[in-house]
């Protein structure tokens, strides 16, 4: 009979083995499924985690990818850690969008060199003020955060729907429900000529170093390091928890915001009705994979942005549905919290002893 | 027949419509939660019943089988949940999370060869009688099984929660597991059939709308109904009775969303869509204000990991 027994102390080595783990019991998974698919899976394995990076393009496009789940996956493993569960990132992207991009829109096309920033902050206070809402409904009438800010998720996605189909719809783009393409100056510059590598990425690694230290160095990020590992603790230290929260979403929504400023200013260059293939969601499953860490995040960012590009070739190359990118992703998740009990619990085999054993 | 009533049937028939797989996955999960889990996987757990139940029912020409699939692919990823949660001791809330999104892409990946497929959809069955009744017989005793079936789980639940000694069980593990556990009470086993009913009523919700609703497959089609449902669940205080209440409610709202052009409101239609998740917001909002009632009827366990000490 296999039974849990708790550590002493928590494991430090489970902690950084069991993403691992996981990515390998998900890959044997991902073998029988194909298998029972009916395709030869070692092809398609190979399709989906080895191709798609095994030219300089195809590098390129994972690290466009892996920007915007890094930045949002960033932000909500600070939310994440200090108990605050914002899982409307793909609202806040959506919002963040729509801000930016109704500027990119509404300027004259002979604007110059100011408006990209000022796109940046407004895509910031879009998510902010998407976030805030949760934010607000949580520390003043006790609303669980889970739930509004999903809803909130939807009303931002229709909300974005409405004005792509109708007011900010191209009036020169054949009834399609698309904003005009963004001028120039309204466009992240490219890193690499030839590819989509815009300057978003530069901007990634900064913001991510930026929360490492502010987790590291910081009395908030003290506090919310705090409240992760002992809540009690930190209610007798006399944290304040409704500012954690507001300092949470914020900086969650702040972070989606941007993802979404950067999406549509840069790989995309409009608006379109779905600016995102549901990032805000991949990213709950980067802040775990990467154990809530800004550098982990990193890592789990790329890693779950392969998924989004083994899956589209996946469909090229064997005519596979694109859903298998989302199995991949949640059987990820899935193995990774079933590893994490091994950081607290070890497996022993047989029957409890009884001497000495608790009661 | 005149106009009015006609209109009046299709109103009645958009409520239920709207509102019976909402009570079903609301009920289960309000059994759930009164046990002591959280399942944030209900979202995910209505997909792959609604895929269930139309491939069964593709497969075997027959709905009513269709519903059983719903139910039981429903229940295994439920018991999936139940693994992680109850024997691994994971955290309720991030593998509810992690249960939504697998279902989201199992579903779509199932379900993809099933897009633009038709079928037959569930039939109503007229009682006998009572359906003859002017005006109300059409109403109330001319619908499918499945909305028959929602309200006799509605009487049967409180019947079962508040009068018989399985029920005190249940709510007893919910309230303080670790009394239970004294007790004698498999407190481990009860919360896996509990999340298991759980998984099954919220496959039947997803089986609603594959076979009732649309009736077809399209990806993502449940819409967040499952977290209108656990918002419901909140908002119902954990009591059956009011379950059905606000189900209905919000199947209220949704006449707004269909019928509201064709009565000449001129709102653009993604406004109207998004008065269900608003009105899921305000509902939340108006309940959770008083934090002292909400604790005192929320089960004192919920989402905490138990485990037995010996």
């Amino acid at each position: 009979m296999l039974r849990l027994e708790p550590r002493p102390q928590a494991s430090k080595a489970m902690v950084y083995l069991s993403p691992l783990l996981a990515l390998l019991l998900t890959l044997v998974s991902g073998f029988l499924i194909f298998m029972l698919l009916g395709v030869n899976a070692g092809e398609a394995l190979y399709a989906f985690f080895i191709q798609p990076v095994s030219d300089s393009y195809g590098v390129s496009e994972l690290l466009v990818k892996a920007v915007p789940l890094v930045l949002i996956g960033v932000g909500l493993a600070v939310g994440f850690r200090a108990n605050v569960w914002n899982i409307g990132a793909e609202g806040q992207l959506a919002m963040g969008a729509v801000f930016a991009g109704g500027l990119a829109i509404w300027v004259p096309t002979d604007s110059g060199g100011w408006v990209l920033p000022l796109m940046m902050v407004l895509g910031v206070l879009g998510g902010m003020f998407w976030a805030a809402i949760p934010a607000l409904l949580r520390t003043r009438y006790n609303a669980n955060e889970i739930l509004t800010s999903l809803m909130l998720s939807y009303v931002a996605l229709l909300f974005l729907s409405y004005l792509v189909h109708g007011p900010w719809r191209d009036p020169d783009g054949f009834n399609f429900p698309e904003s005009k393409l963004f001028d120039d100056f309204a466009t992240l510059p490219l890193l690499l000529e030839g590819t989509r590598l815009h300057l978003g990425l530069l901007l990634t690694l900064v913001i991510v170093a930026g929360v490492w230290v502010m987790l590291a160095r910081t009395l908030v990020g003290f506090q919310v390091r705090v409240v992760g590992a002992s809540p009690r603790a930190a209610q007798f230290a006399g944290f304040r928890e409704r500012a954690l929260v507001w300092f949470a979403l914020l900086l969650s929504g702040a972070l989606a915001g941007l993802a979404g400023m950067i999406e549509v200013s840069g790989p995309i260059g409009q608006l379109v009705p779905q600016v995102s293939p549901g990032y805000g969601f991949t990213a709950i499953i980067v802040a775990f994979v990467g154990r809530l860490h800004p550098l982990g995040v990193t890592i789990a960012g790329v890693l779950l942005a392969l998924s989004y590009l083994g899956g589209e070739n996946l469909q090229i190359v064997m005519g596979l549905p694109q859903a298998v990118t989302g199995v991949f992703q949640g059987m990820l998740l899935f193995y990774l919290l079933a590893c994490d009990v091994l950081i607290q619990y070890r497996v022993r085999v047989g029957r409890p002893r009884v001497a000495g054993g608790e009661l | 027949m005149s106009e009015s009533v006609l209109m009046l049937q299709a109103v009645a028939l958009t409520i239920i419509g709207a509102a019976t797989p909402l009570l079903f996955a609301a009920l289960g999960e309000m059994v759930t939660e009164r046990s002591g889990v959280l399942n944030l996987g209900l979202e995910g757990m209505m997909l792959i019943g609604a895929v269930a139940a139309f491939a069964a029912t593709v497969v075997s020409g027959n709905p009513y089988l269709g519903v059983l699939a719903g139910a039981a692919a429903g229940a295994l990823v439920a018991l999936l949940h139940g693994l992680l949660v109850l024997s691994l001791l994971a955290n309720q809330v991030a593998t509810g999370l992690a249960m939504t999104l697998f279902g989201v892409g199992l579903s779509a990946l199932l379900g993809a060869g099933f897009v633009g497929t038709t079928i037959t959809p569930l039939p109503t069955l007229a009682i006998p009688l009572l359906a003859d009744v002017p005006l109300l017989g059409s109403l109330l005793f001319d619908h499918n099984a499945l909305v028959y079936l929602s309200l006799l789980l509605v009487v049967g639940l409180s019947l079962f929660i508040y009068h018989t000694r399985a029920g005190l069980i249940l709510r007893a593990v919910g309230e303080s597991p670790s009394s239970a556990h004294a007790l004698g009470y498999p407190v481990i086993r009860i919360r896996y059939l509990a999340l298991i009913f759980g998984g099954a009523m919220a496959g039947v919700g997803g089986a609603y709308l594959s076979l009732v609703s649309t009736p077809m497959w399209s990806e993502n089609m449940t819409a967040g109904r499952g977290w209108v449902a656990l918002a419901l669940v909140v908002f119902a205080s954990w009591k059956p009775g009011r379950v059905l209440a606000g189900a209905y409610m919000f199947g209220g709202v949704t006449i707004l969303q269909l019928h509201g052009q064709g009565m000449g409101v001129s709102i653009p239609s993604q406004f109207l869509s998004m008065l269900p998740y608003l009105a899921t917001v305000v509902v939340l909002v108006l309940i959770s204000r008083d934090s002292v009632k909400l604790r005192e009827n929320r089960p004192a366990s919920l989402g905490r990991v138990f485990r037995p000490s010996a």
